[in-house]
């Protein structure tokens, strides 16, 4: 009980930190969600006709994936600098194979009658991918975007390494000054508020569903 | 009636250079305003051969024209949305409503908003499903049959004069399919289009058909004909074998009711005299009388033994006439009535179920040879 006061007395005489990391933290999350998610969904799209493109494609980004994050955020300094941007890389090859797998599955799922059906009464290929295949493959897309977005909320909190802010300052300066007072109650406010960003953002995505996705096949 | 309004000259499909071509150098001539039904063996390429008209499937070789317009090349998207197509798996857009797939060629045609929302009504009244209660619906909550009728109406939409089929009814129960293909023919008394319907199954052909084109491997044509000369006299062996056995009954499904002769039986109707009925009945022919309601409506056939038993009224003696015939009815439908029917004979009614006579196996039989 005592350190549920106390770390709430941390956060407050911090607000300030406390909203910056916020920010920066949501910051990625938006940015790579929307940036990763057009490139997967393109990706998807594009290779949708070929089997050995969607492989390929897949394995690719399972790839990134498999490299352990620590060195992901690292491997880009050389190129890009510290901060924001290899912050922004790392999360963005991350956060792609869950969107593109479900893209792919998405897309393969959609029943060839309906397809058939599409064309044969004068759909243009793009009219038949944007009216038809992309709003039949969005419920599957969203819930692989739902994916990227918890994995981007946890991961995010590694920008800190390459100072890259968010809410991984707290975690890292705790872990800094341990056994010091005043460390614990760091570690645990930037983990807990991940989890309440994680459950704000599962929550706009949740509404961002019931808004998108027609009744018709929800 | 017989102007050209589709023509199929000299097309092939190939895929590859080694295999079979699916579609042979085929020529073919869709007349205006009728069904024409392309039946085979499966993978004969007669779905080849329709998809070829709307250019679902590029042709390797050959024209194709449409109101003697060359469409073999250009837009293919502009000529689909003059064509109405409907397929087996029917393919309606499950996100959007019923009304909103109908509307979907309409709205490519640029349709304003007031003329389209006007035709899904139309649309909904012609395929016999009630505008307020399915416009909104979603198709995952249709039946098979419903869903089919709806395909049918998306495809009707705009008005297109050629309608395209591939195997429309063929996932769907036999009595619903039955149905459909009723009612299809009703609608296609109004609205003279010109179909192109594919089918494997003969007797779906033969009852759709103004005329049947027979084709085997390649799409090539074994016989074109209308039905009845099909059936009449098949071109070679292998029509004959898709024909199977039994032709002259599949024949049957062409003749209506009201092609052949009545016979017509003893009647009564209330207060009845027994003696009177009893002298009627052993005076003619029959062994059976019909009892008549207030309405002419035949409800029992009495025999000798029912009047005889004078512990029941007339009205409820004898056996009830549970199924009657109508003069559009095929004369298949009244062999089966017929075969069921307790005394061997079919009563046909006008539409609002007055006596007009009786179906018996001889006058069928007297029909049939007259034909041989």
């Amino acid at each position: 009980m005592d350190f549920l006061f106390s770390l709430i007395d941390f956060a407050l005489a911090r607000q300030e930190q406390v909203l910056e990391g916020l920010a920066q933290h949501t910051g990625y999350v938006v940015t790579v969600l929307v940036s990763a998610g057009l490139f997967a969904i393109l990706t998807g799209v594009v290779t949708r006709r070929s089997q050995l493109a969607k492989e390929l494609a897949l394995s690719i980004a399972s790839v990134f994936l498999t490299i352990p994050s620590l060195a992901l955020f690292v491997v880009f300094i050389p190129l890009v600098g510290l901060g924001f941007a290899p912050s922004f890389i790392a999360l963005f090859l991350y956060s792609l194979l869950p969107i593109l797998r479900n893209t792919i599955t998405g897309l393969d799922g959609i029943d060839p009658g309906v397809l058939e059906s599409a064309k044969g009464m004068g759909f243009s290929p793009v009219q038949v991918l944007l009216k038809v295949e992309l709003p039949l493959a969005w419920p599957i897309i969203l819930a692989g975007i739902r994916v990227s977005s918890m994995l981007v909320v946890g991961i995010a909190a590694i920008a800190t390494l390459v100072a890259g802010g968010g809410l991984g300052d707290f975690i890292k300066s705790g872990l800094a000054r341990l056994p010091l007072p005043n460390s614990l109650e760091s570690i645990w406010l930037g983990t807990l508020l991940c989890l309440v960003l994680a459950l704000v953002i599962d929550l706009i995505l949740q509404a961002l569903r019931v808004a998108t996705i027609s009744k018709g096949i929800r | 009636m017989s102007e050209t309004l589709i023509r199929l000259e000299n097309v092939s499909k190939s895929y590859g250079s080694g295999a079979e071509p699916a579609v042979r150098n085929l020529t073919l001539e869709v007349k205006k305003g009728e069904v024409l039904v392309l039946v085979g063996p499966s993978g004969c390429g007669k779905s080849t051969t329709l998809r070829l008209i709307n250019r679902l499937i590029e042709p390797t070789s050959g024209r194709i024209y449409l109101d003697g317009e060359d469409v073999t090349d250009g837009d293919p998207s502009v000529l689909r949305r003059k064509i109405g197509y409907v397929i087996q798996q029917v393919g309606l857009f499950p996100h959007r409503t019923i009304a909103e797939n109908i509307a979907t060629v309409p709205k490519l045609l640029g349709w304003d908003k007031a003329k389209i929302e006007a035709r899904i009504d139309e649309m909904l009244e012609l395929v016999s499903m009630d505008p307020e209660t399915y416009r909104d619906r979603y198709p995952k909550e249709l039946s098979g049959g419903q869903a089919q009728r709806i395909g049918v109406a998306r495809a009707l939409a705009a008005d297109p004069d050629v309608l395209l089929m591939d195997e429309p009814f063929g996932a769907i129960d036999p009595i619903t399919r039955d149905r459909l293909q009723n009612e299809f023919l009703r609608l296609q008394q109004e609205l003279k289009k010109t179909i192109v319907f594919v089918t494997h199954d003969i007797d779906e052909a033969i009852k759709m058909g103004n005329r049947i084109a027979i084709l085997r491997e390649g799409s090539e044509i074994a016989q074109l004909d209308t039905p009845e000369a099909i059936l009449a006299h098949p071109a070679d062996e292998f029509v004959e074998s898709f024909l199977g056995s039994g032709a002259i009954l599949k024949g049957l499904t062409l003749k209506k009711v009201r092609d052949i002769e009545l016979h017509q039986v003893p009647t009564m109707s209330s207060p009845v005299m027994r003696e009177q009925a009893l002298e009627t009945l052993r005076a003619s022919d029959d062994q059976v009388a019909l009892f008549l309601d207030a309405n002419d409506k035949p409800t029992r056939w009495i025999d000798e033994r029912a009047l005889n038993r004078t512990s029941q009224p007339i009205e409820k003696s004898g056996r009830p006439v549970t199924v009657d015939l109508q003069p559009e009815d095929t004369l298949q439908d009244a062999l089966t009535v017929m075969l069921q029917s307790s005394v061997g004979m079919a009563v046909v009614t006008d539409r609002k179920g007055k006596y007009l006579g009786c179906c018996t196996i001889e006058s069928l039989a007297k029909l049939i040879m007259s034909d041989g």
